[in-house]
């Protein structure tokens, strides 16, 4: 409180960081009762955060062989163990029908819904699941992905968002009538919850972005490779196309 | 002597890196291969420590002479401008672009010092130890570079952000 005028270092010390504990929580008072500065370096933070989502998805991205050739080269140790879990995160992305198997309303109808009712409907029906939003939990995260990838016959990750603020959640199977589909959860600090799901779409290739809103759920669509992808939730339209961008260059790197 | 999976541990963040300096992804995984090459060369000068930060100098290093180079050869600023032109064109239309045209429109220095910063979280000593320069400038670089960006972010016409297909 008895803090004067900080420079201009310091603030941008504060939004990186920089500071030591105590200084930083002397700021973080300071700018509690000067909302301009606070403004400046909440702008600054939010310049790193649009960086790291404009850019993360390349840690994503299989790396080039020949830069892998290059640094085993020269260098020494094992070359093997690192090359291998690289060559898992290349790999690609999901695909699937929705199966014909029993279980709740919301899935039972999903092969006949256009891709984004299908999504909404999902997004509806887990989303607000208390006790059991998802089959499997992230903690078990490489059993949940060798599980959907193996029902859906394609390997599958999920995109890594905690850039954006969202945590994976888990995931689960859906079912329709030709074939397993995928539907993936994550979760702010705030609880706020979106959904990615996945399923074949035979009728086209390739789409641009749409959006759609059913029910008060909003969702990003598209279609990429002859699968359909669905990003739900009931943030703003604009929040939500920032996430559904992220997904996307995760999926296309 | 560099231990194989470390460098190769770097090599995502190198490319995460270089493809935001650069905006293109070609030109990132040269740069990366040369900055590779290079480490190798002189891994018998590596002292330990922060490998990441030693990397990203002799990254910017090679870039700084690829720059100079290239300002040799022809007028940068024009190539440039052609080679966004034609990114912005061919781009997926999810308005993906907007940040990552802005970061291309500012100075490599206002885009190095924002990428070190707000990317790779270095130190402000290291980010001085990475571009050679005191650290004095390391902060009137970084309060400029912020305040180009976000004139550049809002400067940026208001493109439709995606493409909407009934």
């Amino acid at each position: 409180m008895t803090m004067k005028q900080p420079d201009n270092t310091l603030l941008h010390a504060f939004a990186d960081g920089q500071l030591d504990a105590t200084e930083h929580a002397e700021m973080a008072q300071w700018l509690a009762t000067h909302p301009e500065a606070a403004a400046q370096v909440a702008e600054w933070q939010s310049q790193s955060a649009a960086m790291h989502a404009a850019y993360d998805p390349v840690l994503d991205e299989p790396v080039p062989a020949h830069l892998l050739a290059t640094a085993r080269s020269g260098a020494t140790g094992s070359r093997w163990g690192m090359a291998a879990a690289i060559g898992w995160l290349a790999i690609g992305l999901f695909g699937g029908f929705i199966a014909g198997r029993n279980t709740d309303t919301a899935s039972m109808t999903m092969a006949q819904l256009p891709l984004a009712r299908q999504a909404a409907i999902a997004h509806a029906v887990y989303a607000p699941e208390v006790r059991h939003p998802v089959e499997v939990g992230a903690d078990q995260r490489d059993h949940l992905l060798g599980w959907l990838s193996k029902r859906l016959g394609h390997p599958i990750v999920a995109p890594a968002l905690e850039p954006l603020g969202y945590q994976l959640v888990g995931g689960r199977l859906l079912s329709g009538e030709s074939g397993p589909g995928a539907l993936l959860m994550y979760e702010d600090g705030s609880g706020e919850r979106l959904t990615l799901f996945v399923s074949a779409d035979t009728d086209e290739n390739a789409t641009a972005f749409r959006f759609a809103e059913h029910d008060k759920v909003n969702v990003f669509y598209w279609v990429d490779a002859g699968y359909g992808y669905a990003l739900s939730g009931t943030l703003p339209r604009e929040r939500l196309l920032t996430v559904a961008t992220s997904v996307y260059r995760a999926l296309n790197p | 002597m560099i231990d194989a999976e470390a460098l190769i541990a770097e090599l995502p963040r190198l490319r995460r890196y270089g493809r935001a300096l650069l905006g293109d992804v070609a030109r990132a995984d040269d740069l990366v291969q040369d900055t590779i090459e290079r480490a190798l060369r002189k891994a018998a000068h590596w002292q330990g420590g922060n490998l990441r930060a030693w990397l990203l100098t002799l990254m910017h290093n090679v870039f700084v002479n690829q720059v100079r180079r290239n300002d040799a050869l022809r007028g940068a600023s024009e190539a440039d401008a052609v080679e966004l032109a034609m990114r912005d064109a061919s781009s997926d239309g999810l308005g993906l672009r907007d940040l990552d045209r802005a970061m291309q429109a500012l100075s490599a220095d206002h885009r190095e010092i924002l990428l070190l910063v707000g990317l790779e979280n270095l130190r402000y000593e290291e980010i001085a130890g990475v571009l050679d320069v005191p650290i004095g400038t390391v902060m009137s670089r970084l309060s400029r570079a912020r305040t180009q960006l976000k004139a550049q972010l809002e400067g940026s016409p208001a493109r439709p952000a995606l493409t909407r297909v009934k």
